[in-house]
């Protein structure tokens, strides 16, 4: 959706229309216009950051930035990108770790979380920092270690739900593994076995 | 020679295979223009668009191997719409109508359609070998004819290809009696595969020389593949994750042991750094090496990954290996040739991971290196004269920064000082693509100097048409010329017309050249189809003159303007 890129003209014609009035230019409402002087501005040099700048108002119709337009009209900041810069064929794919969200839903908790695996490098680290998520609840370690929770005393069993979309206990299957390829969604059941008691 | 009866003068030419040799000598007179004709098997067509399939199966029935390119380069970066051009299809079928023996069909940034694959499947008995590069249009569907009907298929390579995946079972439509695979690469697709389709497609293909697996292709798989085929030369790894304390990682460490004909190792799309000691032994061994897919590999990963590798002369690998793993590669890597340094956050500044530094180490410890692409985040001028003094070789150099007009970050000047430099040392340069702030100077230098420069890319450089002038009148061999964001306009454009009967193709976007212009030499030179996209809004073009172009593009043809052109395409 470029229509700001209508029309670019030389100068304006002999025959005195003033084209730069009836110009179709980006501008939020109530903005002033400015005439571009028109001779000078073919002369120099266009730079990368009139490129890059959404001069939102300003006549200069050498903003190009075809369907980032949207993205830059949401966030006038200067950091807009240029389309087709860098010229990386395919950069989206290369170097960009692969997010793996999942999302965390925990037996009687209101709301459910969305944890990225990619950032742990082990099941503890990942099971500590569920337990700081839900604060509230105890979560049992999965090495076996027992922990009960002092203020309700239910304990909480760490499961994911497998692409067969089983439910399974977490630390069967080596991290890396469960990262990469098991893992749709975790959740916290209340352990069958383990009941209040006091 | 001409005392020599054809035959015999058929003969010699079997021992020219160069498209550029053929063609000379095809020039020479009638009589070997006939010969040559006649002989040839291999053909080469840079721009689809030059020349019709007609034409091409009049002159050289014997064709055997059909090479096409379709799109600009810069289609490569969106900046050319969808549905532009670029078919396969009327290709295809004309040769099928043909009695053309069609064998090799390899081609580049083309659309290529499910339709068309199974017509191309279905004509040619003997037919072996299909790459597509940079193509898009088909699913895996084509590609399942492809596997099913061509009976002596020798190569299926399908690289950075567009390819809408239906999850079909294409590798299992190889048929038991297919056992004459060489080459199967299908590392792009994305869709899960057949994988006991794929073991006994391996295990039945003794020839299999070179396998690149895509994403889903695990780890245990991997393992069970170079069982089968301990042969292979090039390796491409799909997903490379798994404990390293497993049984199955201790079993793939014993088969990688065995595979010491790998040269060439690529892919680790999904990548646990913690495996790739696995990789080690047959590092040794390797002579290509891209890494530039591989997510999460951190700079020491890599460089302990690069120390293994002292025969290696092609080098792919992404910016986060940092200056410091570049002087690993340049104190380990004595045979380099290419190297090829990709940004892994193109959009961050803050995190500069390849400076200058990192090139300077490579020139220094190198010298036989001749091909560069390089991203980074800043250069200098006194980095580029080293460079250029103590790399003398080569043949590309493409350096682009990611703040395309960054300058020297020391001295605050443009760097035409240091281009200046590279291309004045480097007398055999084909290839060269600019970035940073640059003046009409650094166009001097290369219409000075690079004498031998056939592919010019340029942005957001120049300050005046005298750049682009310097350009068109001193590179004698430039034959693509591609430009955007420069201030050069229609003085540039017309003052050497037939200049471009003499290149394959120029580009422009985003510069100063007005419709008025474009007609002008549309006008004066039938040879050239000039072309003006304009993605506006607006149904019709604009008839004024002065309109600044948005996007043009001219080619040299022999048949005109082709009839496929999209709406928002205007031939002039």
């Amino acid at each position: 959706m470029s229509s700001e890129n209508g029309k670019r003209l030389l100068e304006t014609d002999a025959g005195g229309l003033n084209f730069e009035a009836t110009e179709l230019t980006l501008g939020l409402p109530g903005e002033p216009r400015v005439t571009s002087d028109g001779g000078a501005k073919l002369g120099s040099k266009r730079g990368f950051s009139e490129t890059v700048d959404l001069k939102l108002g300003d006549n200069n119709q050498e903003v190009k930035l075809g369907h980032s337009l949207q993205e830059a009209a949401k966030s006038p900041v200067s950091k807009t990108q240029v389309v087709g810069w860098p010229p990386v064929r395919g950069f989206a794919r290369r170097g960009k770790k692969s997010c793996k969200y999942v999302k965390v839903a925990v037996d009687g908790a209101p709301y459910l979380r969305k944890v990225d695996l990619e950032i742990y490098n082990s099941y503890q680290q990942l099971l500590t920092s569920l337990e700081d998520m839900f604060s509230c609840f105890t979560i049992r370690n999965y090495l076996n270690e027992k922990k009960i929770d002092q203020v309700n005393g239910i304990e909480y069993m760490p499961t994911y739900e497998d692409k067969d979309g089983d439910w399974m206990l977490v630390g069967d299957v080596p991290w890396q593994l469960m990262k990469s390829s098991e893992a749709v969604g975790l959740g916290l059941k209340t352990a069958p076995k383990y009941s209040s008691t006091n | 020679m001409n005392y020599f009866p054809d035959e015999v003068v058929e003969h010699v030419f079997d021992f020219i295979t160069s498209h550029k040799d053929r063609n000379s000598v095809s020039l020479v007179c009638k009589s070997w223009y006939k010969i040559e004709r006649y002989s040839r098997q291999r053909v080469f067509i840079g721009n689809c668009y030059s020349i019709t399939p007609q034409r091409l199966i009049a002159r050289f029935p014997g064709l055997k191997s059909l090479t096409l390119k379709g799109k600009p380069h810069f289609a490569d970066f969106n900046l050319v719409p969808h549905d532009w051009g670029g078919f396969v299809d009327p290709w295809i079928k004309a040769l099928a109508k043909s009695r053309i023996g069609l064998e090799e069909l390899r081609l580049k940034r083309m659309v290529v359609s499910d339709d068309s694959l199974e017509l191309l499947s279905k004509s040619f008995p003997n037919f072996k070998s299909l790459v597509l590069v940079s193509c898009e249009g088909f699913t895996t569907d084509g590609v399942a004819a492809i596997a099913a009907n061509c009976r002596f298929l020798r190569e299926l390579d399908l690289q950075e290809n567009e390819v809408e995946d239906h999850r079909g079972h294409w590798l299992s439509c190889f048929p038991e009696s297919c056992t004459s695979l060489v080459s199967l690469n299908f590392a792009c697709l994305k869709g899960e595969i057949n994988l006991a389709s794929l073991e006994r497609l391996v295990a039945r293909s003794p020839n299999l020389k070179s396998l690149r697996l895509n994403r889903m292709v695990p780890l245990d798989t991997l393992q069970k593949l170079l069982m089968r085929a301990p042969q292979l030369v090039d390796l491409g790894i799909g997903s490379y994750v798994d404990d390293p304390s497993s049984e199955v990682f201790s079993k793939l460490k014993a088969v990688i042991q065995l595979c010491n004909s790998i040269r060439s190792l690529s892919g680790f799309l999904e990548v646990a750094p913690c495996c790739m000691s696995a990789i080690y032994p047959i590092c040794e061994n390797l002579t290509f090496l891209n890494l530039s897919y591989a997510p999460g590999l951190q700079g020491n990963d890599l460089t302990k990954l690069v120390q293994h590798c002292r025969k290696l002369q092609r080098l792919w690998i992404l910016d986060c290996i940092g200056d410091k793993g570049l002087g690993v590669v340049a104190s380990t890597c004595k045979e380099l040739q290419e190297l090829r340094v990709f940004p892994s956050d193109p959009f961050d500044a803050g995190n500069a991971a390849v400076t200058e530094e990192g090139l300077v180490l490579i020139s220094a410890g190198c010298p036989k290196l001749n091909s560069l692409l390089y991203f980074c985040h800043q250069m200098t001028n006194a980095a580029l004269i080293t460079v250029a003094k103590n790399c003398t070789n080569f043949i590309r150099f493409r350096l682009c920064i990611l703040d395309p007009v960054k300058a020297d970050p020391v001295t605050n000047q443009p760097l035409d000082e240091g281009f200046g430099a590279i291309v004045r040392s480097n007398k055999s340069l084909k290839r060269l693509s600019l970035s940073g702030l640059l003046t009409d100077q650094v166009f001097l230098y290369i219409g000075m100097y690079a004498k031998k420069l056939e592919m010019l890319s340029i942005a957001f450089a120049g300050d005046s048409n005298k750049g682009m002038l310097y350009v068109l009148n001193g590179c004698k061999k430039l034959r693509k010329l591609e430009i955007r964001d420069c201030p050069f306009g229609d003085v540039a454009l017309l003052e050497d017309m037939g200049k471009y009967e003499t290149m394959r193709s120029l580009w422009m976007s985003s510069c100063e050249v007005t419709l008025g212009a474009c007609k002008i030499l549309a006008k004066k030179m039938p040879s050239l189809n000039v072309e003006i996209i304009n993605e506006s809004e607006q149904l019709e073009f604009s008839l004024d003159d002065r309109l600044l172009v948005d996007k043009m593009y001219l080619y040299r043809t022999l048949v005109g303007h082709r009839k496929d052109k999209p709406e928002y395409v205007l031939l002039l």
